[in-house]
């Protein structure tokens, strides 16, 4: 299967995996082998001192690629501050942009969003914005030096599907960076008629983690996208409205 | 002296480096960021930055998240 290029890499597979709300980080490596996944997301917070040995990157081997997020912020300048601590962790300078202050739906503020980006892609990060599917924000973002662009499909946590599958539609189409579906896909045939629709990737959490045996899951996450991505190859064949008989019209035993 | 260390008030010596204080909380030092006083110190100048009063420390790691 063709690779993945996007920000500093290539990669084969285009599912995109998070860290969060599993009930044992000690499930992450085996989540990661069954899922094939190479991206993972991590957020930055400050250190528990009852807790001081706790950390997530235990966890997680050295040849994943880390895309931190910026969770937390709710504006463009805690954006901008949590981005520069994260890569001065040392892993990389990739990072998800993800400015919200809104607490019911978590939807993420655009043009917060697109100051970040600005600020960031200049001090050499490689940007991922996370953003709901809005095609002038995205617009702005091209501009403004993002790797791509990571539309939502319903609120973080639903598992609620691909609700703006319309303007994913759109921003696919008209937006020349890859696009990454972010939040909301719930189910391996979500990811599956993302990646048909010509999404690069998806990233998910909450389908893996709030699924009663995680790592089966993230397995068939692996396989959905990766069916996805073939189909869209491949090509999808035409919609009918009415019936094209799938076989001969003639030569009937009854005739 | 009193500095500021994740939000918190708490006590440390006078002339207390920042590695000093990171070490004497028993922090993994390969694994963790510090912001003070709203500045990002690379780890390569720990051992050189002596604590003040009234300075806010940030010390923060990497936890799940999506």
């Amino acid at each position: 299967m063709e690779k993945l290029k996007i920000g500093t890499k290539e990669l084969d597979s285009r599912l995109f995996i998070g860290t969060g709300k599993y009930s044992s980080d000690s499930l992450i490596p085996e989540i990661l082998k069954k899922s094939g996944a190479q991206v993972i997301t991590v957020a930055l917070r400050r250190v528990d001192f009852q807790a001081i040995t706790d950390n997530v990157m235990h966890h997680i081997p050295q040849d994943v690629h880390l895309l931190p997020n910026t969770s937390g912020a709710r504006n463009a300048e805690e954006a901008v501050r949590i981005a520069r601590l994260a890569r001065a962790m040392g892993c990389g300078d990739w990072i998800k942009i993800e400015v919200i202050s809104d607490n019911k739906y978590l939807l993420p503020d655009g043009y917060e969003t697109i100051k970040a980006t600005e600020i960031l892609a200049q001090e050499g990060f490689q940007v991922f914005p996370y953003i709901s599917p809005d095609l002038m924000v995205a617009r702005k973002l091209v501009q403004a030096g993002a790797q791509a662009v990571m539309p939502l499909g319903a609120p973080i946590g639903t598992n609620r599907g691909l609700k703006t599958k319309e303007l994913i539609r759109i921003l696919i189409e008209e937006i020349p960076l890859p696009i990454i579906v972010d939040a909301g896909i719930g189910k391996p045939s979500d990811a599956c008629e993302a990646m048909e629709m010509g999404a690069a990737a998806c990233l998910l959490n909450t389908a893996i983690a709030s699924s009663p045996n995680p790592v089966i899951m993230a397995q068939a996450f692996g396989e959905a996208v990766r069916a996805g991505r073939k189909a869209y190859l491949a090509g999808l064949g035409g919609v009918s409205d009415s019936a094209l008989a799938s076989s001969p019209l003639t030569g009937f035993l009854h005739e | 002296m009193k500095i500021v260390v994740n939000g918190q008030v708490v006590e440390v010596t006078e002339g207390e480096t920042l590695c000093g204080y990171l070490l004497k909380k028993g922090l993994p030092l390969e694994r963790i960021v510090v912001e003070l006083n709203q500045e990002i110190v690379r780890s390569e100048k720990w051992a050189q930055v002596f604590l003040k009063e009234d300075d806010h420390l940030e010390i923060l790691r990497f936890v799940g998240g999506g």
